[in-house]
């Protein structure tokens, strides 16, 4: 099987390549010195300066950085789809031996999808949303002249079962929207490896998927590299790295700072960015120690409560559907989160984490149960009595932009979030005091939402959180769009001010890496129950919970003394 | 509008139906009235007017004269009733007697609404084509086309139609001799008329148009679309008309109702048949049962066409059906 796979679109070069070398055959891609510039008004802006690899049968190569970093355009440039006025040029660019710099548009037509396959993250943007994904799946066959329409209908069934779609003849003909995440994602892959390319080209593949999933198209990728294909997989995600690559390349603004095999690179890094990033990774052996390299404070603050600060019992609530049913999306959850500690609660999409988010900070009404803040009646109260309590929960979403007016600067949004009984002469004092506690200078008050960077930006939502001096801030998935540097500046400047002000969290994250980093205890949810709860070992360590053990057993083992 | 929860159980659609229906029917009946009652609210006596008009003079009438049409008219009775009266008339298509003609409203109408029609969905088809033709190959292709793609759009939006049609027939009618120029109701005469109405609207559905084609066209799946091999011109046609089309259709509905009450202008420049020559001598001379059919007959249109988007919205964007609009 894996030889007929192969050898159907070698083309006759490859296979005198595979005869004339003596030991090893020639790489299917060698890129040399490929640099990529955008002009701007400047000039030429150069983003990519200088990558180089090879890439042999069966290997996987790692292309590892942050936003930024000029990786997908790479990944891009390799099949000839930078864009509009890029600058491609390199020393070499070849695919099995060939010079892919001078292809004619019409050429790189007849090579894409059929010796190149391409994946994307997000299937649900990444595969046409009006469409059937049988019909996408198809247009790849379609457009190389593959078969007829009866026989490129069996051959879309075939290609789904053998990633993993149960009843493909139903999922061909459902859109992206009608699919689970998993689902689409595969019906992607297949759309990509639909003339079994001998290379495949995954653009950050798992990224925004629920780590179940991501667990799947990670066993796809790897099935593909044992049946022979080539791999070059573009990722932020050093756990999901390790798990696949043979070589990686760590790329940071356009440059590659160090590039080895897996093991040396993940296991004794030498750049000293490499360490920077693999220190940042968050994980239960990473707990109560600095990501980013930052000094943090000895517990000092006495808890800024008491006892238990937030208490939830039996919360329940239903949602009605467009056909008018209803469907519960949080059924009888209940925790304490005692002052001064953070509860993690971990679920994938739908789990009704979120909501429970809601409920706790008393903004959607319950349908059962109680919430009580700081031992007082929360959610059983009117709005107008609750208000006195407010200042005392806080909550920062995972973006900030959504939730700033874009008119206002800085210090207008730090000052709307002051009590309204602060003293006059006190505001723009205590204005400059929370931007140095989240670590920004106080030129940041000028600025507008829209020229922060990402990170700054949810510095700015965790000041105006802690304005009203609360005891609960509620993070609903705040880190998560983060690069993950920044994510581990941010994590630790979390733990710097739970130490020093004594702030209990109610920390919502898919990303089981975050909530074992932070958590004192944690909640593990699915379809709106709380599965297991339990301090952070039990839980990773030893679930319980079958649903447990899968989220733990889908988790990329990412420990880099355990690789050299 | 959201796009995963569709409700496609037999009783959501039926119930879907039915509501839209009703809203029809609404906003039919609501034209119905404004129009009845905007008639009765004009100055003056109504019998006295009809008399005028019929006499093509303005004298004083006796009160024998007047009492006999209030009573043909049946004018004489409550406001109320006659509301009514004209309302289930109308249900039937029935909508009363011309003052000046002597005949039946609906056979006024009847007899002149085909070339109208013919005119207006020509017009449309026309735009259609200029628009997708236009777009997808000026949309995305940089600042410079994207700059002279946008000034053709506005221009084309922004040109009167009066104006327009009198170009066209100097042109191509009087100059070139490639059209008749009175137009009559055969093909030929069709062309210049149904351009004049499609250039401007063309215009119109492009602007439209071309901010959602450059939206989709960053959309990864014109990536993925790319990278399984397919060509320029396939995704722009295959993927991305699709997805930037939704506009223009919404403004297609406005359109037909538009179209058919703007057809006045370019009806009198090429001395067509149609509802919008029949229109304008009837508001002239205040026959005001034909201004009432033709205003609601239009507002049918109107209600017809947004059916018709919605049929249509549904079709090119299958992930609205159902879902609560």
């Amino acid at each position: 099987m894996t030889v007929m796979e192969t050898s159907t679109t070698l083309d006759e070069l490859d296979v005198l390549d595979i005869v004339d070398a003596e030991s090893r055959p020639a790489p299917r891609l060698r890129v040399e010195n490929l640099r990529v510039a955008f002009p701007n008004r400047a000039g030429p802006h150069q983003v990519v300066g200088g990558v180089s690899f090879d890439l042999a049968r069966g290997e996987c190569v790692a292309i590892v950085g942050e936003s930024g970093s000029g990786k997908s355009v790479t990944a891009r440039s390799l099949v000839g789809l930078t864009g509009r006025d890029a600058v491609v040029e390199a020393d070499r660019l070849e695919l099995h031996g060939r010079d892919t710099r001078t292809l004619s548009p019409r050429q790189w037509r007849h090579l894409r999808g059929k010796e190149v396959g391409f994946i994307l993250q997000d299937a649900l943007v990444s595969l046409d949303p009006l469409r059937a994904v049988g019909v996408e799946i198809s247009e790849a066959l379609r457009l190389h002249g593959w078969g007829n329409r009866a026989s490129r209908a069996t051959r879309v069934l075939e290609l789904l079962t053998r990633v993993g779609v149960p009843l493909p003849g139903l999922r061909a003909r459902q859109r992206p929207d009608q699919l689970s995440g998993g689902l689409r994602q595969r019906a992607l892959i297949a759309s990509a490896i639909a003339l079994d390319p001998d290379v495949v080209i995954a653009d950050e593949p798992t990224t925004a998927l629920d780590v179940t999933v991501q667990a799947q198209v990670l066993d796809q990728l790897e099935a593909m590299k044992e049946r022979g294909a080539s791999v070059i997989l573009i990722s932020h995600d050093l756990a999901v790295v390790a798990r696949l690559a043979d070589h990686i390349l760590v790329m940071r603004d356009g440059e590659v700072l160090e590039q080895g095999p897996a093991a040396q690179v993940l296991g004794a890094p030498r750049h000293e960015y490499t360490r920077t990033l693999i220190a940042a990774v968050p994980s239960d052996r990473t707990r109560g120690t600095s990501l980013s390299g930052v000094a943090l404070p000895e517990q000092i603050a006495a808890p800024a409560a008491r006892g238990t600060v937030l208490e939830a019992r039996g919360l329940v609530k239903r949602f009605l559907t467009p056909d008018g049913l209803s469907t519960v999306a949080v059924d009888d959850v209940s925790f304490d989160l005692v002052a001064g500690e953070t509860l993690g609660i971990v679920g994938e999409s739908g789990s009704g984490k979120s909501t429970t988010a809601r409920l706790a900070l008393a903004l959607s009404e319950l349908d059962g149960g109680e919430v009580r803040l700081l031992g007082q009646p929360w959610s059983a109260i009117p709005e107008r009595k609750r208000r006195r309590l407010r200042r005392r929960i806080s909550v920062v979403y995972q973006d900030p932009l959504s939730s700033f007016d874009p008119r206002w600067t800085v210090e207008r949004i730090l000052l709307d979030a002051l009590p309204a009984d602060t003293a006059r002469a006190a505001r723009l004092p205590r204005v400059r005091e929370l931007l140095a506690q989240v670590g920004l200078g106080e030129e940041a008050l000028s600025r507008f939402p829209l020229t922060l960077s990402g990170g700054q930006r949810q510095r700015v939502a965790i000041a105006r959180a802690l304005a009203p001096r609360p005891a609960v801030i509620v993070l609903d998935e705040a880190v998560s769009a983060l690069d993950v540097t920044i994510q581990a500046q941010i994590l630790d400047l979390l733990v710097a001010l739970q130490r020093s002000e004594g702030l209990s969290y109610l920390f919502i994250s898919h990303d089981l890496g975050v909530i074992s980093h932070l958590s004192d205890r944690v909640l593990v949810m699915k379809d709106g129950v709380v599965v297991e709860s339990g301090p952070p070992d039990d839980i990773f360590l030893r679930p319980r919970h079958p649903y447990t053990q899968e989220l733990v057993a889908s988790i990329p083992d990412f420990d880099p003394k355990g690789i050299s | 509008m959201t796009p995963t929860s569709p409700s496609s159980t037999p009783r959501a659609i039926a119930l879907q139906v039915l509501h839209k229906l009703g809203t029809a029917l609404s906003v039919l009946i609501g034209a119905v009235t404004v129009a009845f009652f905007a008639q009765t609210a004009l100055p003056g006596n109504r019998a006295t007017a009809i008399l005028n008009i019929r006499a093509g003079q303005a004298v004083q009438r006796t009160p024998e004269e007047l009492a006999q049409i209030n009573q043909q008219y049946g004018l004489e009775r409550p406001l109320v009733v006659q509301y009514l009266d004209y309302l289930v008339g109308a249900l039937r298509g029935d909508f009363g007697h011309s003052y000046q003609q002597y005949r039946p409203v609906a056979e006024i109408i009847g007899e002149q609404l085909g070339a109208t029609v013919v005119l207006a969905l020509t017009a449309i088809v026309i735009a259609w084509i200029l628009m997708v033709v236009w777009v997808t190959l000026t949309a995305g292709r940089g600042p410079r086309v994207g700059a002279i793609g946008s000034l053709v759009d506005v221009t084309a939006a922004a040109l009167p139609a009066y104006w327009l049609g009198i170009i066209l027939l100097l042109v191509f009618a009087l100059g070139l001799r490639l059209f008749p120029v009175i137009g009559g109701t055969g093909p030929a005469g069709l062309v210049l008329p149904a351009l004049t109405l499609a250039i401007p609207l063309a215009g119109f559905l492009a602007q439209a148009t071309r901010t959602e084609f450059e939206r989709a066209l960053d959309q990864p799946f014109v990536i993925s679309a790319r990278m399984r091999g397919q060509g320029d011109l396939g995704v722009r046609l295959g993927h991305v008309l699709r997805h930037a089309i939704l506009p223009a259709i919404t403004l297609t509905g406005w359109a037909l109702g538009a179209t058919l009450s703007g057809a006045v202008v370019v009806e009198s420049i090429f001395s067509r048949p149609g509802i919008g020559q029949v229109l304008v001598t009837a508001v002239n001379s205040q026959d005001l049962p034909i201004v009432v059919g033709i205003v609601v007959l239009i507002s049918a249109f109107y209600v017809l066409a947004n059916l018709l988007v919605d049929i249509a919205y549904t079709i090119v964007d299958p992930r609205l059906k159902g879902a609560a609009s």
